[in-house]
């Protein structure tokens, strides 16, 4: 089973290395692409399967002895978000397989798609599988170098302009990481997720709480919680359509990942009312601000680029609450938004393919034009809003049951939050959606842009585009029926993050030194 | 041990000059200010392994003891600090090629990092020749006196990120070149 841990970012990596040697052979590019990313998820689900039953799974790469090599990690957390990311990025492949290219035929140059994607991909796997900080920020950077080529692929004026301002926010984020990561290595000599615990619960909490922030302020700047989020909604929308949905999907969650490991193997036994404090504040505002947001948008995909980011704050809700429950329904809720926006994304890439458009001023009608569009769409948008008897409706209910067995104000100030963003996502959706597929009027396109008409186009929509699309769709809808088990296993997820001593002896831990400060001070003293 | 003033003093210079270039609208300031404050973050790093001038590696003879491990430097900031160099490096590069592209497009005007246009302004910007659409980005950087007032009727309305009076045009990218 442990041999299986490397083989989650060797498969994409050496399938980016083919892909990059077969760049004259677009198809065999393709099935390249797919088998790795198959292989992934394959390995992902074993992973999930062995960190179920038998308890996580370690490996040092190298042979090293542990503590010195680089090791990975999956317990029930990193494995299940491995499985979610791979099965979102097999989808978004298959999508992108089914369009053809990368959105503009024309311009974009193919050969670099593919190669770029599967990197994009072993990011996520190093990140999600790292057992020390500095192998999270390898995986943040792979991930995030590999989304800088992909959100500007073609190199067009709009995607520029909106990759400027990702790429440089994304970073200063980087730059923020790494300094928390020399200030805790300063702190404490060491980055292994292993012996960190016990060494930063050893230091003074004035110490503790300052290196804490400088990570969760680097991890909110990805996660995009506010007010670390005006970014977000203005790069995702100018992307292709299957790179704005593996994004919407995979990397804001990524920093929501790293804040779970931040908050609770790193500073689980760091107690600090403030920070807490800070984070209920910080995930009540994401939700509402996000969805305020949303509520103002005419354009299709920003729209949904604002919920994308109201809905992270369901995620911290989780996380700030702590508790057992609640940091299981915020895996739960993950594993959900995950899927669901990057259905959303995918159909509004159909949205677009059919309609030329995605300006809710232009669009209309379409529902008449491509019904299966629109129940594709109408699905996971109630989902989003979490209507019974989908998935969104299911982890909602957990959080708010988490913050109502929690008690206090804050908690209870979380739950209403929770709900009137609900409703304000409600309303967002089914604004679109009455725009978009119900309004009478047809849409209405620039003439020089397309002479044809809705109807026209919609019939145009290549079907393995929109299989794809169905397939992730499903797939989110088909959450509700695994409700209950994925519940429990998000709840052992949860279980296994907050048990320190468990993940540090997994991890290979040799030490996990006495809590009275012996890690280390300040002045840079560090255990041999 | 205690780590050298000097290098204290130099990576709060460096973090400091970068983040002020990084506030600019100019890109190459911005380009400057991503390396600046990386090296700074870097220098942090080399700055945790503790006193200069000892050896990383001990005598491979030599039995490592508590105090001969006192003796030598930490390896490990030196292995991290040589991958985040790397990346560094990377990452300029890349926005290097993003600056000469956004140049490319942009003419010499291009140096911007977000045209922060009104709705209004941005569907002029589209229309009118390259020489003189992009005033309303100017509005913001540089002596306010005489560009202020070039780019005033444009530059008003602030970021696009309300509704506008006009479809936001995300969906099609524009090609201005």
């Amino acid at each position: 089973m442990r041999v299986l841990l490397p083989l989650a970012v060797l498969l994409p990596v050496l399938g980016a290395a083919l892909t990059l040697a077969l760049g004259s052979h677009p198809v065999a590019q393709r099935w390249v692409s797919v088998a790795a990313l198959s292989g992934v998820t394959a390995t992902a689900a074993a992973l999930l399967f062995g960190a179920a039953t038998d308890g996580p799974q370690s490996v040092v790469l190298g042979a090293w002895p542990a503590g010195v090599g680089i090791s990975l990690v999956a317990d029930r957390l990193s494995a299940l978000m491995l499985l979610t990311s791979s099965v979102v990025t097999l989808s978004v492949m298959l999508f992108s397989v089914g369009q053809g290219s990368t959105g503009d035929t024309e311009r974009t140059p193919v050969s670099i798609y593919h190669p770029t994607f599967l990197t994009l991909s072993a990011g996520v796997s190093i990140a999600f599988l790292a057992g020390d900080l500095f192998n999270l920020y390898v995986g943040f950077e792979v991930l995030l170098v590999s989304s800088y080529v992909l959100l500007t692929l073609g190199g067009t004026a709009a995607r520029v302009r909106a990759g400027m301002t990702y790429v440089v926010v994304s970073i200063v984020s980087s730059l923020l990481f790494l300094t928390g990561l020399g200030l805790v290595y300063a702190a404490t000599g060491t980055v292994s997720m292993a012996d960190l615990p016990g060494r930063l619960s050893g230091l003074p909490l004035a110490v503790a709480v300052g290196l804490q922030l400088v990570l969760l302020l680097a991890f909110g700047l990805k996660a995009a919680a506010f007010p670390l989020s005006g970014w977000l909604p203005d790069s995702y929308p100018t992307a292709a359509a299957p790179v704005a949905a593996v994004f919407a999907g995979l990397l804001t969650k990524v920093g929501v990942y790293a804040i779970f490991r931040t908050q609770t193997v790193l500073f689980g036994e760091v107690s600090s009312p403030a920070v807490t404090t800070g984070l209920v504040v910080v995930a009540i505002m994401t939700m509402l601000v996000g969805i305020l947001g949303a509520i103002a948008q005419n354009d299709l995909k920003r729209l949904m680029s604002f919920t994308l980011v109201s809905h992270i704050g369901y995620m911290l809700f989780g996380v700030a609450l702590g508790t057992v429950e609640a940091l299981g329904a915020a895996v739960f809720y993950a594993v959900h938004h995950i899927l669901v926006q990057t259905a959303l994304f995918l159909v509004v890439g159909l949205v677009e393919r059919a309609a030329g458009t995605t300006s809710l001023r232009r669009l209309g009608g379409l529902g008449g034009a491509a019904p299966g569009i629109a129940l594709l769409f109408l699905l996971p948008a109630l989902n989003l809003a979490g209507i019974p008897p989908f998935s969104g409706f299911i982890g909602k209910i957990a959080l708010l049951r988490a913050g109502a067995a929690e008690g206090g104000f804050s908690a209870w100030a979380l739950v209403v939050a929770g709900v009137v963003t609900s409703l304000l996502t409600l309303y967002a959706i089914s604004r679109a959606w009455a725009a978009t597929f119900w309004s009478g009027r047809a849409t209405r396109l620039d003439p020089e842009v397309s002479p044809e008409t809705a109807a026209a186009r919609a019939h145009r929509v290549p079907p393995a585009m929109v299989a794809a699309a169905a397939g992730v769709v499903v797939v989110v809808s088909a959450l509700t029926f695994v409700a209950g088990p994925l519940l429990d296993l998000a709840n052992g997820a949860a279980e296994d993050t907050l048990d320190v001593r468990g993940y540090s002896q997994v991890v290979g831990g040799l030490d996990t030194p006495p809590a009275d400060g012996s890690g280390g001070t300040d002045s840079g003293e560090k255990a041999p | 041990m205690s780590p050298t003033i000097v290098l204290t003093v130099a990576i709060g210079g460096l973090v400091a000059t970068g983040v002020y270039l990084l506030t600019s609208r100019h890109l190459t300031r911005v380009v400057l200010g991503v390396l600046v404050a990386g090296n700074g973050v870097n220098l942090l790093i080399i700055a945790a392994a503790g006193r200069a001038g000892r050896a990383p590696v001990l005598d491979p003879d030599g039995e490592i003891t508590l105090e001969t491990a006192a003796e030598s430097s930490d390896p490990l900031p030196q292995a991290l600090v040589l991958t985040a160099i790397v990346i560094t490096f990377a990452v300029t590069a890349f926005l290097l090629a993003m600056a000469y592209r956004t140049s490319r497009i942009e003419g010499t005007r291009g140096d911007d990092v977000v045209r922060d246009t009104s709705p209004q302004g941005r569907s002029r910007g589209e229309a009118a020749p390259p020489g003189e659409s992009t005033d309303a980005a100017d509005s913001s950087d540089g002596p306010a006196s005489s560009r202020q007032q070039r780019g005033a009727p444009r530059g008003a309305g602030g970021p696009v990120l309300g509704s506008g009076n006009r479809p936001a045009s995300s969906g099609s990218p524009e090609e201005a070149s």
